[in-house]
């Protein structure tokens, strides 16, 4: 079943053209890699989705619900999350409050049960407290989670940033090059962490460059060029895709 | 789901080993506020001088003030330069409808809730879609506008603003007591918001306010509840004074007074509840205490918090990003 529709999605910034009738789709519990050179228009693709772009056309859709005009909150409500190319952690914040941040939704909570610390304020803080150790130990974090997030690891702040978008309870994800200045051992685990999410249900729209964990982990593969789709199929097709190869993996020396 | 097993296992042992040193411990420890409140009171059991108990009231007041400011400016990371301005509007309405109508103090106190709301939102509203050193200028502008309203007002009284308004008890000693009581509530309250689901969210603006929009926190909205949050805590501490010196005019909410509230809490530490209390007290009673330097006291007071600024610049007593083990 369709999850996420984009269909002729269009984005420009004054003359330039950075999205330029772009279409896709995400079917639930799939893994789909959204691939291209610098500048192809990918993380454009993902602000539009996420509220942070507003299109200039097309449209996109979440099980039938046009997510156009809607702020980021909203898109992140209808069960959406997201990850940030560059790391955007809460860097003073303990890590464990980092992740809290992803319950904020579903978190049920007034003021009032906060000011005079009911029944529901203790249970409430105690069931997004448990809710965030367990999308930690899912994570696989290792390092201290009650200081702050900044003293982490580049590698171990990437998993609380995706423990904090697991915490909210998305249908879909999207992953804006996780693995990114990861090491070798660091990148099997993030493949291994990939698989999983999607084991729990949750579809996965991935962003990455690195082709070896692209083609090892994705369902169907999207390839933009000047914001432009140029194939759009299976790992082993979109390899074969003289457009492609033409493009992107010709030009590459991981190809 | 059971991939969920897959994950290694214990990791929380290796963050529960946290070395602490024993000073960080006593100032973690929740009985440090109360014991600052027991002091507070028995202070006039010391020196219940008109003398002593003026100052001491005065520092109370400032120290909700300055607890009010601190979720605005510590928890969500709007400077705001026009605290003072909460402070005239919840003075005023308490004033004018005491004096007009003979009411007790404390029957205005639901009016002056429902005003500093509305003073929140029309400040707020147009103001908080703006980021940092716009919003700054902004609320300058807006705290100059409401002195200067007040200037000018018949019904604020002019120049010469209002006089004859009620106490809220008749003795300085249980007026004393009375401002303290409400002060620690309202320090506890604002202690309390910080660690609920909203403070978080107001610290997940500050932090960053496009990943805390990604995560669901509709960052407008959160930045208007501190500044109503920050506008009731104003207007109530304004109340108090309004009881306490019995006549209010424009010169009380200068630039200047916003500008000592600010100074408390940066001195305090941004965003720490404690550290604000501490600094609202220093930036209160240092003055008083330094009289016997006459002429150079405020040049003593000057120098010392340069000093302490530069020594400490994340404040006296910093909110700390490490949580305790529950």
């Amino acid at each position: 079943m369709t999850l996420l529709q984009v269909s002729e999605l269009r984005l420009t910034f004054g003359g330039l053209v950075a999205i330029d009738g772009l279409s896709f789709s995400v079917n639930e519990a799939e893994i789909v890699s959204v691939i291209g050179p610098n500048g192809a228009g990918k993380t454009s693709a993902f602000n539009c989705v996420t509220g942070f772009y507003k299109p200039t056309g097309g449209t996109i859709t979440f099980e039938g619900t046009s997510l156009l005009g809607m702020r980021p909150s909203a898109v992140a409500g209808v069960g959406i999350s997201r990850t940030f190319q560059n790391l955007r952690l809460f860097g003073e914040l303990s890590v464990l409050d980092n992740v809290r941040a992803g319950s904020h939704l579903w978190l049920k909570q007034s003021v009032f049960d906060a000011l005079l610390h009911t029944p529901r304020y203790r249970r409430s803080e105690r069931e997004c407290t448990d809710e965030a150790n367990h999308w930690l130990d899912f994570v696989g974090l290792r390092g201290d989670r009650y200081s702050a997030a900044r003293n982490l690891p580049y590698g171990e702040q990437r998993r609380v940033e995706i423990a904090r978008a697991l915490a909210r309870k998305p249908r879909l994800l999207l992953l804006d090059e996780p693995a990114a200045g990861l090491n070798h051992t660091e990148k099997a685990e993030m493949l291994d962490l990939i698989r999983r999410i999607r084991d729990l249900g949750i579809a996965i729209v991935l962003i990455e460059h690195d082709m070896g964990l692209v083609m090892q982990v994705s369902e169907r593969i999207v390839v933009l060029n000047f914001g432009k789709e140029i194939a759009d199929g299976r790992p082993e097709e979109v390899r074969r895709d003289p457009a492609v190869i033409e493009a992107y993996l010709g030009s590459d020396a991981h190809a | 789901m059971n991939e969920t097993t897959k994950a290694p296992e214990a990791p929380r042992k290796i963050g529960a080993q946290r070395p602490q040193t024993r000073l960080s411990k006593l100032f973690d420890n929740r009985w440090v506020g109360l014991v600052g409140l027991l002091i507070a009171l028995l202070v006039p059991f010391v020196n219940a001088s008109n003398y002593t108990m003026s100052i001491m009231t005065t520092a109370a007041v400032f120290v909700m003030l300055a607890s009010g400011l601190n979720i605005v400016v510590g928890f969500t990371g709007l400077l705001d330069l026009g605290y003072a301005a909460f402070f005239a509007v919840g003075a005023y309405t308490s004033g004018i409808l005491a004096t007009r109508f003979d009411l007790p103090l404390v029957a205005t106190v639901p009016a002056v809730i429902v005003v500093t709301v509305i003073a929140g939102v029309i400040i707020g509203a147009p103001t908080l879609r703006l980021r940092s050193d716009y919003l700054a200028i902004v609320t300058l502008g807006f705290g100059e506008i409401i002195r200067i309203t007040a200037n000018n007002l018949p019904v604020t009284g002019g120049p010469s603003g209002i006089y004859g308004i009620p106490g809220l008890t008749d003795s300085p000693v249980s007026l004393y007591f009375v401002t303290v009581v409400i002060v620690a509530i309202a320090v506890i309250g604002a202690s309390r918001l910080g660690r609920s689901r909203l403070g978080r969210a107001m610290r997940f603006v500050r932090e960053d306010e496009d990943a805390a929009e990604a995560t669901g926190v509709h960052t407008y909205r959160v930045k208007l509840a501190a500044y109503i949050a920050g506008a009731v805590w104003g207007g109530l501490a304004g109340v108090l004074f309004a009881g306490q010196v019995s006549a209010i005019s424009p010169n009380s909410f200068t630039f200047l007074y916003s500008a000592t509230v600010l100074m408390a809490v940066v001195l305090g530490g941004m965003g720490s509840v404690p550290g604000v209390v501490l600094g609202a007290i220093i930036i209160s009673l240092l003055p008083e205490l330094l009289r016997d330097a006459a002429d150079y006291r405020f040049f003593i007071f000057g120098v010392l918090l340069i000093i302490v600024m530069i020594v400490r610049p994340q404040g006296l007593w910093p909110a700390r990003s490490k949580e305790a083990l529950k």
